[in-house]
């Protein structure tokens, strides 16, 4: 007699070797999509959107590309999902890690169609993956008594995340900006006190940094348009109409006049309102929500600047840099702390006028303004500007540095390979298998560049032989050479980030033998 | 389907729409459920033990679950067959009571099933073969208390309980530190317990997590941690000895239930409604301040000047905090839930050593940490983990390994693990088959084939020989009258269970045995499906 199905009539179940076979389809399948955006000379993709107006986006981040990807097979969302906490927790390494977990398990699919438990090969992985750690731990630099070196430190690292972007023509600007803007932050990880504002128009080499706030925002008519020890009020506060709160409040009215009269009580309203704000005795006035036509001549009779409608994080960020509180009432303006800048004034960035706020108390938040000739230049220079500002950020606090250019990658494979030696038993098949992913990475950075990756490679390898050796992959050159000596590092936490989260999504991926996939949920109809 | 007529050729109507639906009848229909249970307890097989395999589930909504909990492969399975319905309720109650054994508790049914057919194929009676397996579950119960063992710990001395909680914690994913995960558990349910009473309340531990960092990571933090911020950018992110004033009520202007209207239609009015309104924002805010609060949690929202308000005073607030979190805080800080600013007294206020703010990663995620409260009673266990998947896993596994730990705290009897508890009771079944007369006898003696079951899926999962190695620890158990032997599943080299330290609850074994005949029981009963046929 049949066996009776159990499921519900779309759901589909896949056991043992074909579940393992869809999943390490799936998976390499997806490492193979962003292989070729890895390292230098790493290509770009272009996404088009299913949405409206097909969106294009040319990138070559790997969270970017793969977050746009819209995904069936499951493997592929664990990478996916470890791309994506990758760019969370460190920024940067996105591609890597998918790479890594993708080739673990290309060589683990060679590895079970030898007969090897994937279980024998998870452990073995686990020993592997703690040996390299071990091995890297050994050669990290921690250049945090130097503050001199330090900084040289940070400057090679944002050279060598930008290198591999659309930035990599003026990679030493934009290291320097970026490095700066970090250094601004004193240790902190908040990004947010970091802004980007993106202008068409000019080229990659016009972007800077600013010291002070630049607010995209325009100064109301008939306002000062520079103001010298600005006083800044920086409010959250409806300054259209104010509207009565209380529920069920409303209004009926029997006459026209009276209709008038309770305008006029409204406006009356208003004034108070405007006359408490200039009240703290301010000459700048930032209100994230709307201003009023009525409220905004108020203010400029007063002599106030006023801007309207700065979003969230602007104002979020204003009150950060100028010190003062984002208020909502004001009734007591002693209480109430004003936000202080030397000198607000509108400049003009290509055609477009900002206000800029300089000399302001806190130094901790800046603004780098990009220019670039189209939007989607300028999306993946923020992209890419971002991801050295978490590396940057990031490595300030853990400030241990490693080498790069796949340098990293030869010295675990090298301890890795030892291990295997020692280890008795079939483990030892999984941790050559997991030295052999890690030379992947090379291989694949020197392919990219269009070089003999076979010979690299292996050159590379004969070097890490000696005790101490920094070789690594020159693609400029096409040769391997000394990655200190050409200023390529690496930040220790990516790295480890990489190494162990595509550790862990290989060994969840290895660990499943079946696959269950749930009937769709219908959509409702509407009929 | 078989139709009564009646003296002129009508047929009698029994069932509503009798022809629509489709009907399976005696043997059939036990032959079809018994096919079904069997299917999903083969689904769960290969999970089961260390070196089980993990599953992927994808939702209806197409997200991923990897698990190896049996409990929530078949929740997430969405079956459609009764049958299989009722083994996926087995595994619930068992995730329930006990915590653990999901697994086991179904590799047994299906078991236990397949030996009722070969029975009913020799033709005995379903009824018969139920009653036997009652008689037989029965002795393999008593002999479960037999051989199990008390063992002693208490709060200074927890290595027994971290021990058993490794042996939860090995079949999982997480036991690269299974070790690590085990003393958090364990120390989670210690601080929780009630030793007195012998009682834990699972809900005082929160178990959060947050995706980035390292398993190793994971922290057992003395407090509470809420997924929020600040209702204020501006306001302290540290807050010493705080006094917490817990709200449920929002600080808006009221809301009576009862529908009204406020008429508007002089000017006066007008401004009165607008004085009442500050005035009430300010009242609300002074009456916290005058309690004596340093800090405000609010269930619900701020409106943008009640927030500057509290701002202004220097009263940090938080907002949107979940009823049941809500409830957490209260119970951690010793505080009470406000429900109206009237009520709010110094004495309800909560006390907490330390409030603070902590940042994650390169996003804006952000995390309030309430530790040192006044009453240590509320503990969570904070999680961390290389992505999603992984962090839902090792919730569910931290979830088994504090069931563990509470089970023993209730009851400190062990039977040890690696399938040697089966093994003995297997052998003890065996044994008392031959003294009972009757058909019952076949039925026990099946019984006992299936409890051998669980260690035959144990070495197939560890890639052993399973009839070999099962053979084998058999006859050493029987030879030695010793019944820790069982199946090296981590080839340590020794079959002694007690030298390896696996040990599981007497409770949650007794449980798996009782659960699992119960509804095999169920299953053979059932001798007619009536099920509206496909339309």
């Amino acid at each position: 007699m049949a066996i009776e199905k159990i499921f519900k009539d779309d759901a589909s179940e896949e056991k043992g070797e074909r579940a393992r076979m869809a999943s390490f389809v799936g998976a390499i399948a997806i490492t193979d999509l962003v292989k070729t955006t890895l390292g230098p000379k790493g290509m770009d993709k272009i996404l088009q959107s299913t949405g409206r107006g097909h969106g294009v986006t040319v990138t070559n981040d790997g969270a970017t590309i793969l977050k746009s990807l819209h995904i069936d097979n499951p493997a592929a969302k664990v990478l996916i999902d470890i791309s994506k906490v990758q760019d969370d927790e460190v920024g940067d390494g996105t591609t890597s890690v998918v790479v890594l977990a993708g080739e673990l398990l290309r060589e683990a699919e060679k590895l079970v169609a030898t007969k090897i438990h994937p279980m024998t090969i998870i452990s073995g992985y686990r020993m592997a993956a703690e040996c390299a750690r071990n091995a890297l731990l050994q050669r990290v630099v921690d250049n945090k008594e130097n503050a001199e070196k330090f900084m040289s430190d940070l400057m090679k690292i944002a050279m060598t995340t930008l290198s591999s972007k659309i930035l990599s023509q003026d990679k030493v600007h934009f290291a320097q900006l970026a490095v700066d803007a970090v250094m601004r932050l004193k240790g902190s990880t908040n990004l947010e006190a970091i802004q980007i504002i993106k202008k068409p128009g000019g080229s990659l080499r016009d972007s800077f940094l600013d010291e002070g706030f630049i607010l995209d925002k325009k100064i109301g008519l008939g306002q000062p348009k520079r103001i010298e020890n600005a006083k800044i009020l920086v409010a959250n506060t409806a300054m259209d109409t104010d509207k009565v709160k209380i529920y069920g409040a409303r209004v009926r009215v029997d006459s026209m006049s009276k209709v008038a009269e309770i305008e006029g009580a409204e406006k009356e309203k208003m004034r108070e309102k405007v006359q408490k704000i200039i009240a703290h005795g301010i000459n700048c006035f930032v209100n994230r929500q709307l201003i009023y036509n009525f409220p905004e001549e108020l203010f400029a009779d007063a002599g106030i600047l006023a801007i309207e409608h700065a979003d969230f994080d602007g104002i979020e960020r204003l009150a950060l840099v100028t010190g003062g509180e984002i208020a909502s009432t004001f009734d007591n303006p002693e209480s109430v702390k004003l936000g202080h800048c030397k000198l607000i004034e509108e400049i003009m960035i290509g055609e477009d006028k900002l206000i800029h706020f300089s000399g302001v108390e806190m130094g901790q938040a800046c603004t780098i303004v990009l220019r670039g000739s189209s939007h989607h230049v300028l999306d993946e220079a923020e992209r890419s500007l971002h991801d050295a500002l978490c590396v940057l950020s990031q490595t300030v606090n853990d400030t241990r540095v490693l080498l790069g250019g796949g340098w990293p990658e030869m010295v675990m494979a090298k301890e890795v390979d030892e291990l295997a030696r020692k280890t008795p038993g079939k483990k030892s098949h999984a941790i050559e298998a997991f030295s052999r992913a890690l030379v992947a990475i090379p291989t694949i950075i020197a392919d990219n560049a269009g070089l003999d990756s076979a010979d690299l490679v292996t050159q590379l390898r004969a070097a890490h032989h000696k005790e101490g050796c920094n070789a690594g992959i020159d693609v400029i050159s096409g040769s391997v050479g000394d990655m200190a000596e050409l200023g390529i590092s690496e930040s220790f936490k990516v790295k480890q980030a990489v190494l162990l989260s595509a550790t862990e999504a290989a060994e969840m991926i290895l660990r499943v033998d079946e696959i269950i996939t749930c009937a769709p949920r219908k959509r409702e109809d509407r009929m | 389907m078989a139709l009564a007529f009646d003296e002129y050729g009508r047929p009698f109507i029994i069932l509503k729409e009798q022809d629509q639906k489709t009907r399976l009848r005696g043997i059939e229909a036990q032959k079809a459920n018994i096919a079904a249970g069997k299917a999903v307890a083969r689904i769960l097989r290969t999970s089961l033990g260390p070196k089980g395999m993990d599953k992927i589930l994808q939702s209806p909504d197409g997200d991923v679950t990897i698990t190896n909990d049996g409990a929530t492969i078949l929740e997430q399975m969405d079956v459609d067959n009764q049958i299989a319905k009722l083994l996926v309720e087995l595994s619930r109650s068992q995730d329930y009571e006990i915590g653990d054994g999901t697994t086991g508790v179904v590799v047994m049914a299906g078991a236990l099933l397949e030996q009722a057919e070969r029975l009913l194929e020799c033709g005995i009676h379903p009824i018969r073969i139920a009653e036997g397996y009652e008689m037989a579950s029965k002795i393999a119960v008593e002999h479960l208390v037999h051989i199990s063992q008390k063992f002693d710990f208490g709060a200074a001395n927890i290595e027994p309980l971290v021990q058993t909680c490794m042996t939860t914690l090995s079949s999982k994913i997480v036991n690269r530190c299974k070790r690590h995960l085990a003393e958090i558990s364990v120390k989670a349910v210690i601080a929780v317990a009630d030793l007195e009473r012998k009682d834990v309340n699972l809900d005082m531990i929160k178990v959060e997590g947050k995706v980035g960092g390292k398993l190793e990571d994971t922290e057992l933090i003395y407090g509470i941690t809420v997924d929020k911020d600040m209702s204020h950018p501006q306001m302290p992110k540290q807050i010493e000895d705080a006094k917490i004033a817990i709200l449920t009520c929002p600080f808006e202007p009221p809301k009576p239930k009862t529908k009204h209207k406020v008429e508007i239609d002089t000017v006066e009015k007008f401004q009165t409604l607008r004085l009442q309104e500050q005035k009430y924002f300010d009242d609300m805010v002074q009456k916290c301040k005058d309690v004596g609060a340093t800090l405000v949690i609010c269930q619900w929202g701020f409106d943008d000047e009640a927030n500057h308000l509290l701002m202004n005073r220097n009263l940090p607030a938080v907002r949107w905090v979940g009823g049941v979190e809500l409830e957490l805080i209260a119970i951690a800080t010793g505080g009470r839930i406000v429900p109206r600013f009237q009520e709010l007294t110094p004495e309800k206020l909560g006390r907490a050593g330390m409030v603070r703010e902590k940042s994650f990663g390169t996003t804006k995620d952000k995390m309030l940490y309430i530790e040192h409260c006044a009453n240590s009673r509320a503990v969570t266990i904070f999680i961390r983990g290389g992505n999603k998947m992984m962090i839902e896993e090792t919730k569910r596994s931290i979830h088994d390994a504090l069931c563990v730990a509470r089970n023993l705290i209730r009851n400190n009897a062990i039977v040890y693990g690696g399938g040697s508890a089966e093994i003995s009771c297997s052998i003890a079944v065996e044994a008392a088959a031959d003294k009972y007369p009757g058909v019952e006898q076949y039925a026990i003696r099946a019984f006992a084939d299936a409890l051998d079951s669980v260690p035959m899926a144990l070495a197939e999962n560890s890639g052993l020989q399973p009839i070999e190695t099962l053979s084998a620890v058999k006859s050493q158990q029987i030879k030695d009258n010793n019944p820790h032997y069982g199946i090296d599943c981590n080839d340590v080299g020794t079959n002694d269970m007690r030298q390896q330290d696996v040990f599981e609850t007497l409770i949650g074994k007794q449980q798996q045995i009782l659960l699992a005949t119960q509804v095999v029981k169920m299953i053979l009963k059932i001798d007619d499906v009536i099920s509206p046929s496909e339309y």
